[in-house]
């Protein structure tokens, strides 16, 4: 059986789908076989985030309406053949998926996958509400800033209440933290709210802080998921936060300033 | 505001104001969630017959609704305008 993931926020821009990508990669990468839904119908990004928007030619829409096969439809990813890739369809609205549809089509997946990524759309609507509905964990991606955090908040409300484990009074959704865009030097000023206060609000797991970073614009302009930039601090944290979701033991990192000398400073321009 | 008073002033960190804010919405909006459903239709069929005797603002009446382990409280205020609770 698969483990079904949705990636959600509430909020838009927090980086839902870069976390798709990284984490799907991620996965993908440690040897499961790992499939990544779009669900925003009408804005689909993933495929551009994944640098696969070239050989889009049927998407989700299509196979729940039966107008091409699951395989057809998905595309297997050139650097990591583990990785899968479903698109959302770019025509229809977002009414073109259905409770039944997308329950279908997670069932077939699963018989083949370790992973199912559920990348939702921003907002509370259908295709946010369809995304988190089977979904086994959440990632709650989570900006230190005060409507983020308010978002997210009213996004655990919703899983906990309206998914499928909620619906069939089952083991609740597991829900995971994960505050992406921290700046430590903020945080020190007292200009951003900092991990812990993030989490003392949400009473939530952690799972894991992605700086923010340059690389992460930088990969996304050339459709490589930031956590193949291993060099990266935001693809160093992603590979962090997928061994931890795993059940590996690693600290947390990017979370404080670094203290620099000038000798650090001296060799660090030099590395 | 002097010179010397903006270099006292202890400024508090936005962070901390953000902290501040978010923890009271969210304690807040958290109640709201867990509140029955039939609450907001409750109150509206109050008022309708709290009306039907008193002269009241459609704002005169508030619900709230108190969970803890032990039990839950339903408490009902309704704010009588003074002159006519006086003539009745």
């Amino acid at each position: 059986m698969a483990r079904i993931i949705v990636v959600t926020s509430g909020k838009g821009g927090v980086g839902k789908t870069t976390t798709s990508a990284a984490v799907a990669m991620g996965l993908a990468k440690k040897g499961h076989k790992t499939a990544v839904i779009d669900f925003d119908v009408g804005l689909r990004n993933l495929d551009l985030l994944i640098g696969c928007e070239r050989r889009v030619v049927y998407d989700f829409v299509n196979v729940i309406n039966g107008e091409a096969s699951l395989n057809q439809a998905l595309i297997r990813d050139k650097r990591c053949n583990q990785l899968y890739i479903l698109p959302a369809s770019q025509t229809r609205d977002k009414d073109a998926l259905t409770k039944e549809g997308v329950g279908k089509i997670i069932g077939e997946l699963s018989k083949e996958f370790k992973y199912i990524i559920c990348d939702s759309p921003a907002g509370i609507e259908k295709g946010a509400n369809l995304a988190m509905y089977y979904a086994d964990d959440a990632f709650v991606v989570t900006n230190p800033e005060v409507s983020s955090v308010r978002d997210s908040d009213r996004m655990l409300g919703i899983l906990a209440s309206k998914s499928r484990r909620a619906e069939h009074n089952m083991e609740p959704i597991r829900e995971y933290l994960l505050l992406s865009r921290y700046s430590p030097d903020r945080v020190k000023l007292g200009e951003m709210l900092s991990v812990e206060d993030v989490q003392e609000i949400l009473s939530l797991h952690l799972l894991g802080v992605i700086p923010e970073s340059k690389s992460v614009l930088n990969a996304s302009n050339s459709g490589v998921p930031v956590i193949l930039d291993e060099k990266s601090n935001a693809g160093q944290a992603y590979a962090d936060l997928v061994a931890r979701y795993l059940g590996e033991d690693r600290p947390l990192r990017f979370v404080d300033l670094e203290k620099k000398g000038i000798l650090g400073k001296l060799f660090r321009s030099r590395a | 505001m002097s010179l010397l008073d903006y270099f006292r002033s202890t400024k508090q960190s936005s962070a901390s104001v953000a902290k501040e804010r978010l923890q009271i919405l969210v304690a807040h909006e958290r109640a709201v969630r867990n509140q029955p459903s039939y609450l907001p239709a409750l109150q509206k069929e109050l008022l309708k017959v709290i009306q039907k005797y008193v002269q009241v603002d459609d704002d005169a009446i508030s619900i709230n609704f108190e969970q803890d382990d032990q039990q839950e409280t339903l408490e009902l205020n309704i704010i009588l305008p003074e002159e006519q609770a006086k003539n009745h």
